[in-house]
């Protein structure tokens, strides 16, 4: 019996490609409907001659954005900073938890009804406490709620990881004599990882709309939730769309970020794109 | 020495008796295969011997130890019907792993990896992921992972059972080649009576409510089995010797109690 490696499909080498996951033509059709929606927006705006307080052009916004990248840079920067913390500590605390839970299973009984509960409801709308827990003006009200915010998705997506492991592959390790800890190394951290990414790339878009919003209960001057809010008000309406945009792509970047960490650390996946 | 020692053993899930009153020896070098119905408990005997499940009353002895003190030193490795590679590892990985959780040393591991690609004609796959690899692939990487570390014994509950027919007995012919090669005792569950003739030396059948050993055959075919061994007389008489013990067992079942 002779079998040629040649038969089996080679996987996708090289850093770019890796990284992205396709090649670039296979963008095209993505590029396409952007480019046809942004310009059936400025079209039909001029066309029906639509009030900016309405909806500004895509060209009006695009233009204010750029001549004033360096404020919305900075206060866009203030924002993330709050949106990265409250990620980094919500979703790195929730890891912790459920690590706890998995190997405690009886805890995580108890605990989860009440995770899968909290996971539904709006905690964005505890916003304007922790704007009184802590001063509005400080970081440290926005990352909270963000963290809690991030908290939830990541914990139950990580346990569901951690527990969902084929029932063989553990017999197999139990057959090698393998102590807990190596099972957990070796086996339910690895099945988990898909898992914690799902929950990661969720908590990234909460962490962004968290410190937005938070911010929308009050915060710093400078920081960029603020701004839209001051300038929606005294109908600076391209100045409040110039800062969404900032948002949007803040939160896209982080997004991509966490994505392709993914993809570099599930690297053994068949697809890890979707 | 015998390898496997079964003595009066009994295994109850609630209210079912899975196994009742086992009693049987396997001897060094012999392959033996569990065939019957399901439900008659031949995958749970197979667990006990490799102390996965514990039996109810009995012991089960492999080595000359308690099936527990045989696990801890490692003394079986195990296939089960599904590969169950872990699809973050590569093929050489995979059959490395148990060597890892041996505390191999990297030099000792690579060159054991390489040799057991060898034994089930995978090289040049080494660096691919299980994904990348076809079912039968797959299994023979699964049965280079439980020789990796040369146990005495190997343990393999219908290996072979999701496999299309002729990946099937492609897949026979390489385990006996691999069993003449490693000199391990086989312990083999199987569906397939025909499969069950063609490689072992002795065929124990089993019936199911409750699970117990109705007849053992002991199959007197030459060594080394070949693709004709399929094709002579005494071949189709022991198929028709098994299935009888098979129906046999059934219609105890049947009788009024």
């Amino acid at each position: 019996m002779s079998v040629t490696p040649t038969a089996v499909q080679p996987l996708p080498r090289g850093g770019m490609a890796r990284l992205v996951g396709r090649r670039a033509i296979d963008w095209l059709p993505a590029v396409v409907v952007f480019v046809a929606i942004i310009g059936l927006w400025e079209l039909l705006i001029r066309a029906l001659d639509v009030q900016e307080f309405l909806l500004p052009k895509p060209s009006a916004i695009a233009t204010t954005f750029w001549d004033t990248r360096h404020e919305l840079w900075s206060q866009g920067w203030f924002t993330f900073q709050e949106a990265l913390w409250g990620f980094l500590l919500g979703s790195g605390f929730a890891i912790l938890v459920a690590l706890v839970l998995a190997r405690w299973r009886p805890l995580g009984a108890a605990f989860m009804p009440y995770a899968i509960a909290a996971n539904a409801i709006p905690i964005i709308a505890f916003a304007p406490i922790t704007n009184v827990w802590f001063s509005p003006l400080d970081k440290s009200s926005k990352v909270s709620i963000v963290a809690v915010l991030c908290f939830f998705p990541v914990m139950v997506n990580t346990l569901r990881g951690l527990t969902s492991v084929n029932p063989r592959a553990l017999e197999l390790m139990e057959s090698y004599a393998a102590g807990q800890l190596q099972i957990f190394r070796r086996v339910r951290v690895p099945t988990a990882l898909p898992f914690i990414f799902t929950g990661l790339r969720v908590a990234t878009v909460l962490a962004m709309i968290g410190a937005v919003v938070g911010e929308y209960f009050g915060g710093a001057l400078n920081a960029l939730g603020v701004q839209i809010l001051q300038n929606a008000r005294v109908a600076r309406f391209r100045e409040a769309w110039a800062g969404i945009l900032m948002a949007c792509l803040l939160g896209i970047a982080l997004y991509l970020a966490i994505a392709a960490i993914e993809r570099l650390t599930l690297r053994w996946a068949p697809s890890t794109s979707d | 020495m015998s390898v496997v020692a079964i003595k009066n053993v009994t295994k109850v899930f609630g209210e079912t008796t899975a196994l009742q009153g086992i009693d049987f020896v396997i001897q060094e070098g012999e392959f033996v295969s569990l065939i019957g119905p399901s439900g008659c408990g031949k995958s749970t005997l197979l667990r006990i011997i490799g102390d996965l499940i514990q039996p109810t009353s009995g012991t089960a002895m492999v080595n000359g130890k308690p099936a527990r003190q045989a696990r801890i030193d490692r003394d079986y490795g195990i296939v089960f019907q599904d590969a169950v590679l872990y699809d973050w590892r590569t093929v050489a990985k995979n059959i490395a792993l148990p060597l890892e959780l041996a505390r191999w040393d990297r030099r000792r591991r690579a060159a054991k990896v390489n040799e057991m690609l060898g034994l089930v004609e995978l090289g040049g796959f080494e660096d691919h992921y299980p994904w990348q690899l076809s079912g039968g692939m797959q299994q023979r990487v699964a049965i280079a992972r439980a020789l990796s570390f040369d146990p005495s014994l190997l343990l393999m509950d219908e290996p072979f059972g999701a496999l299309d027919e002729m990946t099937r007995e492609r897949l026979n012919m390489e385990l006996l080649r691999i069993w003449e090669a490693s000199g391990s005792t086989v312990v083999f569950v199987t569906h397939s009576i025909a499969e069950a003739v063609f490689l072992s030396t002795r065929v124990v059948v089993m019936s199911p409510r409750p699970g117990r050993i109705s007849d053992v055959v002991t199959v007197d075919l030459t060594q080394p089995r070949t693709a004709t061994t399929r094709e002579e007389p005494r071949f189709f008489e022991l198929v028709t010797a098994v299935r009888e013990a098979l129906h046999l067992g059934h219609d105890l079942e049947q009788a009024p109690a």
